[in-house]
């Protein structure tokens, strides 16, 4: 593996790794909200999470242009508040990542919160535990098998995303450029058949690592004889 | 002394709750058809459900009044609630699930936890996994688990109805225990008159959201059993006695009771116990004079009192001193032997039908 393979799935794992981390924590809450609460605009909300599912990733991607490039109000405001910024920069890529991931993230945790027996959370609070306390207690350890599954399939998804970020940050190699990327351009060129397989070959391997860990990680968090 | 005072309204389902009673020390069982809000004023009592209006107070504390504006959450009410289904946390534990209460509800509890698990025998199952156990063992720990939050009141909501016949005889002698040895009043739901009939000591009877009877177990069974609609196979009547002597030749005991004696059968009798007896209406016969040369050597002189007939049985409320046993006969044998209220006859009682319901209490010998 040469070094700017290397650096490509590094590019890539960053890319896709921030997206999720993220992503999850409103995932979640959103999620939350889906599963547990009835409100105005709950069928509004349910259809915004899933947009990204459905709209062609270009149209995605323009639309993040729109809001957080160098002139969108959002790219100004992240510009002005953190100073952090999004068109054609690696940070944009792992936002359109996140972006995209994210109908993939809120759906297994939004199930595995309705799967919950809310009997259990009515006899933590009869035993003296808050509702605050009653989350992180119960709710949370209960829905995690949900928040991994969520989890790994929406950094699959992160990794292999094309088409919103390539609209969104454009090809650009060391900054943009992640395993999907790199792999379209290199087909683009006479010569770079062989280049290309390579990274498609080292796609398959993390893919199926990212499986094959996230299984395991599950079994073990979900066999109930934690101390 | 009252431990808990309940006055509130409140909907359950279609239908209207408007319930009123007061619980003393010992069990009190709310008795009634399934649907007729049992389940519902127990949430009620214990916060997690809500009532239109009243007044809730229990151990002196006022847990919801609507008129003070006072509703206490769950978790400050200090109230332990048992469910149907053990509702045991599965991501735990069985010891975290026991201690839940002490880490997770900062209840600091004064009753030693090795105490509370001896009580309830799951010392052997306490690093597993609450899938792993047997539902009479998931029951078991579901009320250990109450019992260590150190409550002022228990809630029991049917506890045994989600057990086969075989579980329920297991955890029965264990809810015997904690009401002998745990001194916490408890408030129990069943639909189950056996069960009644062995925990309870004041029953309140609850048809749709109201209560329409209130009163001491043994009368209320006793009433029970004669009312329309109950299940006349399974009716039973309580007699209290006191063991004046053992024969552990025959393994009888003799039991002194308002108006006379008994001899049963059984090994578990001591001298000077307080027994409560369990007797169905259908094992109780009638003579109208004493007899001899009968294997059944139980012979209680008492007095007629109602004769009800249903069909080809007659339901016959007999007294004995202070105490009622009510016999299930052919309502032809009533005929035959003239029964009549006020008339003098003998109940015959076979030693091997009349059940143990629970010992009373251990008076000092002498």
């Amino acid at each position: 593996m040469g070094e700017a393979e290397l650096s490509i799935i590094l590019l890539s794992a960053r890319v896709a790794l921030v997206a999720i981390l993220c992503a999850l924590v409103p995932a979640f809450a959103i999620a939350w909200l889906l599963a547990r609460q009835r409100f105005v605009g709950r069928g509004l909300l349910q259809a915004l999470v899933t947009l990204p599912l459905v709209l062609p990733p270009v149209v995605t991607g323009y639309g993040l242009l729109i809001l957080f490039g160098t002139k969108g109000p959002l790219g100004r405001l992240f510009e002005h508040l953190f100073g952090l910024q999004f068109a054609f920069r690696w940070t944009g890529a792992a936002l359109a990542a996140g972006v995209m991931a994210f109908p993939l993230l809120v759906r297994p945790i939004r199930l595995s919160l309705e799967a919950i027996d809310q009997g259990y959370a009515e006899a933590a609070r009869t035993l003296g535990a808050s509702r605050l306390v009653v989350f992180f207690t119960v709710t949370l350890p209960l829905a995690l098998p949900g928040i991994i599954a969520g989890a790994v399939l929406g950094f699959a998804k992160a990794l292999g995303e094309f088409g919103a970020t390539i609209t969104f940050v454009s090809n650009i190699p060391g900054e943009t450029q992640t395993l999907s990327l790199a792999i379209y351009a290199l087909l683009q060129t006479p010569s770079g058949d062989a280049a290309a397989l390579r990274l498609i070959l080292i796609a398959i391997v993390l893919a199926l690592a990212a499986i094959v860990a996230s299984e395991i990680l599950a079994r073990k968090l979900t066999r109930g004889e934690r101390p | 002394m009252s431990v808990l005072d309940v006055d509130i309204k409140g909907r359950a389902g279609s239908f209207e709750i408007e319930t009123a009673f007061s619980a003393g020390p010992g069990v009190t069982a709310l008795f009634g058809p399934s649907g007729a809000g049992k389940s519902t004023l127990l949430k009620m009592i214990a916060g997690t459900a809500r009532p239109l209006s009243g007044r809730i107070v229990a151990a002196g504390r006022t847990l919801y009044d609507s008129a003070a504006g006072i509703d206490l959450p769950p978790e400050r009410r200090g109230i332990g609630f048992v469910f149907q289904e053990a509702r045991l946390f599965p991501h735990l534990s069985v010891r975290r699930n026991l201690t839940y209460a002490r880490w997770a509800g900062r209840r600091r509890g004064t009753r030693p936890f090795d105490e509370v698990v001896a009580l309830l025998g799951i010392g052997d199952r306490l690093d597993n996994a609450p899938a792993t156990l047997s539902g009479g063992e998931r029951q078991r720990v579901a009320i250990g688990r109450a019992l260590l939050a150190d409550p002022a009141l228990l809630l029991m909501d049917e506890p045994l109805s989600s057990l086969d016949k075989a579980r329920r005889a297991e955890i029965l002698p264990y809810l015997e225990a904690i009401r002998a040895e745990a001194g916490i009043p408890i408030v129990y739901v069943s639909h189950e008159t056996a069960e009644v009939a062995q925990l309870a000591d004041t029953v309140v009877l609850i048809e749709a959201g109201r209560v329409t009877a209130v009163g001491p177990a043994a009368a209320m069974l006793a009433r029970l059993s004669l009312a329309a609609g109950s299940d006349a196979s399974e009716a039973a009547t309580l007699l209290e006695g006191r063991v004046i002597e053992t024969d552990p030749a025959y393994h009888t005991a003799t039991i002194a009771l308002d108006g006379g004696q008994l001899e049963l059968t059984g090994d578990g009798f001591a001298e000077g116990m307080i027994v409560r007896l369990r007797v169905r209406a259908a094992d109780v016969a009638i003579a109208s004079v004493a007899h001899d040369g009968l294997s059944i050597r139980n012979q209680l002189p008492c007095l007629v009192g109602e004769v009800r007939r249903d069909g080809a049985f007659a339901m016959v409320t007999l007294h004995l001193g202070e105490q009622r046993l009510i016999a299930r006969i052919t309502a032809k044998s009533a005929d035959m032997l003239n029964l009549a209220p006020g008339r003098k006859a003998y109940a015959l009682l076979k030693a091997v039908s009349v059940e143990m319901a629970r010992v009373e209490r251990r008076e000092m010998p002498g």
